[in-house]
């Protein structure tokens, strides 16, 4: 592709270590505008903390995060919380606010953020929430939900305020395959509707390739690979081949050396 | 590790708290105070919801303990003053002792068990369930939005509470005053508020006043600063009753002596 691409988001060299133990080494990565990114690697590999530093909620050890072009260290929270507007999130667990029915979860960020009318903001809450598919929901609790709907409706607070970017933490995470596709559909429909950034953190392989335009993949805090679905689908790296294939032999390995067990177990 | 090692390090933990709460109470006054001038206001609704919480639905806890410890009260101060030849006096020992001491304190402590540990466990859930994080993705600050509002129904219902809890509790000792003791009721009202000025009064509610922040600040700190699922929310609402029942304790004894010597 000739066209010049807007590099919305930019992570260089991040580093971050919890308690001594370096969860991220060095990530290096650039976002498109208009495009849908994952993030895939096997639970705990940091997935969730990348994210958490595009989003301003972790501070890096070491390197640089850049949102629209400006590194997030040096933003005021004024700042931040005008990024805040502009992007949403789809979190692993949904998070719903319990205390409120699904229409005020929604309209929580419209009515704090906007001066719509209230009329207005009723009329947006069910556009939104016809977008999920979840129209005549509004009324509900969260807990008077199914764990798919929890996510629709997440996904309808996180698209509320028309953002330019979405991340979306495990969207498919304890759901079943056809509720996952319905997900990956509303991810795709998104993207493509209202040509928004998608970035996805995930390990469901299916979903990867229904979604994405490119991947990373993560291993132990690092980048092993970035390129377009094909180029990751016929990947030499072993890592990654291991990784699409899910077979429990390779170079992740589970199991320790057997020296290192031998010395352990005789101590 | 040594017993200096195990000192050392429960110091150095104690301190970072104290440092975090208070940095939490300056977060809360400026959200309080100086936000809203920057056209950033505190919702009335969410402020509402809490003072029915904290106040209103605390009403009843407040009279049925104030109440009897009025009538325990009154029985004793008459089974001590019977001994001085003093029973009549039993209604001033009440209404002074309760509305300097005995009624904030009491009051501050079944709101801590009540108010604080809900408010721990329902901030700790929805820490451990991301809805922090949520709110705080969505630009919207927790403190804003979670914190002040408990803060501020606090600072409003537990003065009311104290108020109403000093009258029920002066109530109480009537009870056994009339009908006990036999004093008439015309001399144990005049009794009761013969030695009764009004700065008890204020003395009283200044504590309770102090005590509400504590019973806040404490509260949503342990609340906010919840990890480890279902167990670390218990662990949390404990914590937070605990440390405000000592707390409590501490300031009171501290107000009470710069009352004490301050009018002597
Ligand atoms: N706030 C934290 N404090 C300490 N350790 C953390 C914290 N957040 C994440 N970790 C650790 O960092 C590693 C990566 O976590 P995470 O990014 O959540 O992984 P995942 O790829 O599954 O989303 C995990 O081992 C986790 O235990
Ligand atoms: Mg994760």
């Amino acid at each position: 592709m000739a066209e010049e691409k807007e590099v919305v988001i930019k992570i260089e060299n991040l580093v971050k270590e919890f308690g001594g133990r370096r969860v991220l080494d060095g990530i290096n990565l650039e976002i498109y505008k208009g495009e849908s990114f994952v993030i895939m690697g096997g639970s705990g590999c940091g997935k969730s903390t990348i994210l958490r530093h595009i989003i301003g909620g972790l501070r890096p050890d070491s390197g640089k995060v850049y949102l629209f072009g400006e590194d997030i260290s040096t933003a005021g929270d004024d700042k931040m919380d005008g990024f805040k507007k502009r992007f949403g999130m789809l979190f692993q667990s949904s998070a719903l606010f319990d205390s409120l029915t699904v229409e005020e979860n929604i309209s929580l960020p419209l009515r704090e953020h906007t001066k719509l009318d209230e009329h207005i903001i009723k009329i947006m809450v069910k556009m939104k929430l016809e977008l999920v598919g979840l129209h005549g929901f509004g009324h509900l609790y969260p807990s008077q939900l199914s764990g798919g709907m929890k996510k629709r409706v997440g996904l309808a607070r996180a698209i509320a305020l028309d953002p330019e970017i979405i991340f979306y933490d495990e969207p498919s995470a304890g759901l079943d395959p056809v509720v996952t596709a319905v997900i990956d559909k509303l991810i795709v429909d998104l993207s493509e509707k209202l040509s928004i950034t998608s970035v996805i953190v995930t390990h469901d392989m299916n979903s990867v390739f229904r979604i994405a335009d490119r991947i990373a993949m993560l291993h132990k805090g690092k980048v092993l690979e970035i390129g377009t679905k094909e180029e990751i689908q016929n990947s030499k790296n072993e890592y990654v081949k291991q990784f699409i294939t899910g077979s429990p032999d390779g170079p992740i390995g589970f199991f320790k050396p057997d020296e290192n067990y031998l010395q352990e177990l005789t101590k | 590790m040594n017993i200096f090692e195990t000192i050392g390090r429960s110091t150095l933990r104690t301190g970072a708290a104290i440092w975090d709460v208070m940095a939490l109470f300056f977060k809360t006054l400026y959200w309080l105070f100086f936000a809203p001038f920057k056209g950033k206001f505190i919702g009335r609704r969410y402020i509402f919801e809490q003072m029915v919480f904290a106040g209103l639905q605390s009403v009843l806890i407040v009279f049925f303990v104030t109440f009897f410890i009025g009538i325990v009260l009154a029985m004793q101060g008459a089974y001590q003053l019977d001994k001085l030849g003093a029973v009549r006096f039993v209604a001033s020992l009440i209404s002074v002792s309760i509305t300097r001491e005995i009624g904030p304190v009491l009051i501050a402590l079944v709101v801590a068990g009540r108010v604080g540990a809900a408010i721990a466990a329902e901030l700790g859930t929805m820490k451990v369930t991301e809805q922090i994080e949520a709110l705080d993705t969505m630009a919207l600050n927790p403190i804003r939005f979670l914190v002040v509002p408990r803060f501020l129904a606090l600072l409003l219902m537990l003065p009311a509470l104290t108020v109403i809890g000093d009258v029920v509790g002066m109530f109480g000792g009537f009870v056994v005053g009339v009908f006990n003791l036999k004093i008439s009721p015309n001399l144990y009202i005049s009794t009761n508020f013969q030695f009764l000025v009004m700065k008890d009064v204020m003395t009283g509610l200044f504590k309770s006043f102090v005590f509400a922040m504590i019973i806040a600040m404490i509260a949503c700190y342990h609340g906010l600063n919840t990890s480890g699922g279902a167990e670390g929310v218990g662990r949390s609402t404990t914590l937070s009753v605990v440390s405000s029942f000592i707390l409590i304790i501490l300031a009171d004894a501290i107000l009470t002596g710069i009352f004490y010597f301050s009018s002597v």
